[in-house]
């Protein structure tokens, strides 16, 4: 009875709430249809590609598939720090034939390189064994092919076939991190003189840093000049402020070789004004200042533009009030202005730093040896090495970086707290 | 303790914001302690700047400003101890009601107890007890203005400047506040300066109202007198309603002069004509002009009605007088109310003392 009467109908009976959802489905789908080629764009472009990455990273199948019989005789081989049974080099030696009559044996041989050196050396000779038909089948293939090079005697070898028999790997990721998968299965460290992926990681994260520091300071003064300024003079300084955006990257990074240069304009500036000697011309470039240098100035208006957009609804009379309610002005800043000014700095400095944190052009071309950061090593992979699957695994530890930033920042300052424009 | 009438002055101050043009020209004002001054006057007539320069926002271009006889034009806002109630509130939206409440006493090193002592008793003036916790979004416009009072107070400061602060309520809640405020002056004494452009909230809360006008103060007088006797046309025009009759001195006695229109004559109060032959502005008052007065009158004239308008607690006769058809008349709704039709012919009479003859508009 009582929901009965809690129920309200239109005047033809329906119920209010029936007809109201019919009343704004139609709505729905239209606000769906207007979103739905940006979504479908996103999927394609975004979602999908990083999924690719995903198992690109992480797939290790080819030897699989390639060594089928292998790994399923590798299943009894019970004392790993001994040569494998009969078995093993029985199956193997049928996958590899298989391989070598698809002249797919070549392949092999490059993979199993990677997993361990002088592999591809030993293989080619397993084929031509094979091809002259010397091996004996009714034999045992044991003593065959341990006799064909001395290395399939080593059973360090066996052990790299066996790191390969699972579908999935995280090896890139180790790799990633100067880590590997030992023999044994736990993971061990790169030696330390070939540690050269975390110095890039914090490299990168160091540079990522300074510079988000520096626009900071060097930008919020200029928003906030920008915010207080008559229209007249803000819009030029807006022009000046938005200026880098119109000239190519490529240029602008051109334009600071030139000026920082050991013979350039700073240079010959600060010998003209006596500041430095002739003979002792400050290093300016092919260091982390020209990187500093120049990231800052191309990064300075993803700074600036989002601190503008808070700092222009900030009402002029709240630093008034804080004034005349007796707030010096340093206090009437820090307690009323600059918390109000949070949001922006907290939309500027997490754009600054991830686009920082991906840089690699400018960096590369000002920043000489110290120059090379974690983004130049995956297009170093994807287009030199062509090792995509570990560009894939960098891109997405990058990614996942980014992530876990964006993850602290909305924990320390909230992500509705962001104001982007 | 004797109230100090030169508490605040303004001392031949002159302000131009870009060299060329004063937006405040000369002005003297004096301005006693514990009075409420109301500054009223039209948008871009002077009056914020003058309270902008009074909280040390603005300096004056030339002149100085006293407070309690020490000149402050070399003193930083932060430093002058008066309290202000913005425009648009300037509540710290970031802040709850206490804490905006305590930012005035927390600059100033106050003690935590007596920071809130303070802060109960300016929310229970303002009666808003028990929404110390509440962010200045989640109050109401009234509300957020009560709380913005509150600040002002709070510390305790000799004066308190308001500008403009009941523009963006509504017409019920902007009187009830009108009447809050000025309870609030009446029971702390505190000096009060407030601008504002809306006549009857002057009239309705002030001690004294100087009204400006292109930067100069017209007039500065209690609202009675203000109302009954402005001293110049442009003061009779901005406050209350008004019949204008444009003319010319013929005769000239002491208290009495007759002023020619374009088609009769009136007798009128010269006030600020002195001879014949000068042109002037006649100003009535609507109520002041009566239906076929009983009394002896010494304007007596027939007007023809073109239009009645019925206002609810009054009725108002626009009537062709004299050559204008823009006389208004203001008639009381009461039982023995006059038939009033349109065309119809009436007689109207007025007192020569409450016809004010002004400088010409």
């Amino acid at each position: 009875m009582s929901s009965e009467t809690k129920q309200i109908l239109t005047t033809d009976g329906i119920p209010l709430e029936v007809s109201l959802k019919k009343a704004e489905k139609k709505n729905k789908i239209r606000a769906f249809l207007l979103v739905a080629p940006l979504l479908l764009f996103l999927v394609i472009t975004y979602i999908f590609p990083i999924g690719e990455m995903f198992t690109r990273s992480v797939d290790d199948r080819m030897v699989t598939n390639m060594l089928p019989k292998t790994f399923k005789a590798m299943e009894k081989w019970e004392n790993l720090n001994e040569l494998p049974p009969e078995e093993v080099y029985r199956g193997f030696y049928e996958d590899y034939k298989l391989l070598a009559e698809n002249q797919q044996h070549g392949k092999l041989g490059q993979r199993l390189n990677k997993e361990k050196n002088g592999f591809n050396t030993i293989t080619k000779k397993l084929f031509r064994q094979i091809k002259r038909k010397k091996i004996d089948e009714s034999a045992s293939l044991k003593e065959q092919i341990n006799k064909i090079h001395k290395r399939w005697r080593n059973v360090e070898y066996w052990q790299a076939i066996k790191r390969t028999a699972p579908p999935y790997t995280a090896a890139k990721y180790l790799k990633g991190m100067d880590m590997y998968l030992a023999a044994d299965g736990s993971i061990a460290q790169v030696d330390e003189d070939r540690r050269i992926h975390r110095i890039l990681w914090l490299r990168t994260l160091e540079i990522a840093f300074f510079v988000t520091l520096f626009c900071f300071f060097m930008g919020y003064p200029i928003a906030h000049l920008l915010a207080t300024l008559p229209m007249k003079y803000s819009n030029l300084l807006m022009i000046c402020v938005l200026l880098p955006f119109w000239t190519s990257l490529l240029v602008r990074t051109a334009s600071w070789m030139i000026l920082l240069q050991q013979q350039g304009i700073v240079n010959d500036f600060f010998v003209m004004i006596g500041l430095v000697a002739d003979d002792n011309r400050p290093e300016m470039m092919y260091n982390k200042v020209g990187t500093y240098v120049a990231m800052t100035q191309i990064l300075l208006p993803f700074m600036v533009l989002p601190l503008y957009s808070v700092m222009k609804t900030i009402s002029p009379s709240l630093m008034r009030a804080g004034k005349s309610l007796g707030g010096t002005p340093f206090v009437a800043f820090w307690k009323v202005y600059f918390p109000l000014t949070i949001p922006g700095i907290g939309a500027g400095c997490l754009l600054v730093f991830i686009l920082a944190i991906g840089y690699y052009i400018t960096p590369a071309l000002v920043g000489g040896a110290s120059g090379t950061l974690i983004s130049n090593q995956i297009a170093f992979h994807m287009k030199t090495t062509l090792d995509w699957s570990f560009a894939s695994a960098m891109g997405l530890m990058l990614l996942t970086g980014v992530l876990v930033i964006y993850w602290i920042y909305n924990k320390l300052v909230g992500v509705d707290n962001i104001k982007l424009g | 303790m004797s109230k100090n009438p030169e508490f605040v002055k303004f001392d031949k101050v002159d302000k131009s914001y870009d060299g060329k043009v004063l937006v405040v020209k000369d002005l003297q004002l004096d301005i006693a302690e514990g009075e409420f001054i109301t500054m009223l006057g039209p948008s871009g007539s002077g009056k914020t700047t003058c309270l902008m320069m009074l909280a040390g926002f603005e300096t004056p271009t030339h002149g100085e400003i006293l407070l309690d006889g020490n000149i402050i034009s070399n003193i930083p806002p932060h430093k002058r101890g008066i309290g202000m109630v913005f425009q648009n509130y300037a509540l710290f939206p970031h802040m709850t009601v206490y804490e905006n409440l305590a930012f005035p006493l927390r600059v100033r090193k106050v003690e935590k107890d007596e920071i809130d002592k303070k802060v109960d008793k300016a929310l229970s003036m303002v009666s808003l007890s028990g929404f110390e916790t509440r962010m200045p979004a989640q109050l109401s416009g009234g509300q957020q203005q009560r709380v913005a009072v509150a600040r002002a107070l709070v510390f305790d400061p000799a004066v308190v400047l308001m500008d403009e602060p009941l523009g963006a309520l509504d017409k019920n809640l902007r009187e009830s506040m009108q009447y809050e405020i000025k309870h609030i002056h009446e029971s702390i004494g505190v000096t009060v300066v407030y601008v504002t452009h809306d006549q009857s909230e002057a009239l309705t809360m002030s001690n004294r109202i100087a009204v400006f006008n292109d930067g100069k103060v017209q007039q500065l007088s209690n609202p009675a007198e203000l109302y009954e006797k402005p001293v110049n046309s442009f003061v009779a025009e901005f406050i209350g309603e008004n019949n204008t009759f444009n003319g010319e001195v013929i005769d000239i006695a002491k208290d009495k002069c007759k002023v020619k229109l374009a088609n009769s004559e009136i007798l009128a109060n010269p006030i600020s004509v002195k001879s014949k032959g000068e042109k002037t502005t006649v100003s009535l008052r609507p109520e002041r002009a009566l239906i076929n007065p009983t009394d002896k009158m010494d304007n007596m004239f027939t007007g023809k009605i073109e239009e009645v308008i019925y206002h609810g607690d009054h009725t108002r006769v626009r009537l062709n007088l004299l050559g204008s058809s823009e006389f208004i008349l203001k008639v009381p709704n009461s039982t023995s109310n006059l038939e009033l039709k349109v065309s119809q012919d009436i007689n109207i009479g007025w007192n020569s003392v409450d016809a004010r003859a002004l400088d010409p508009k």
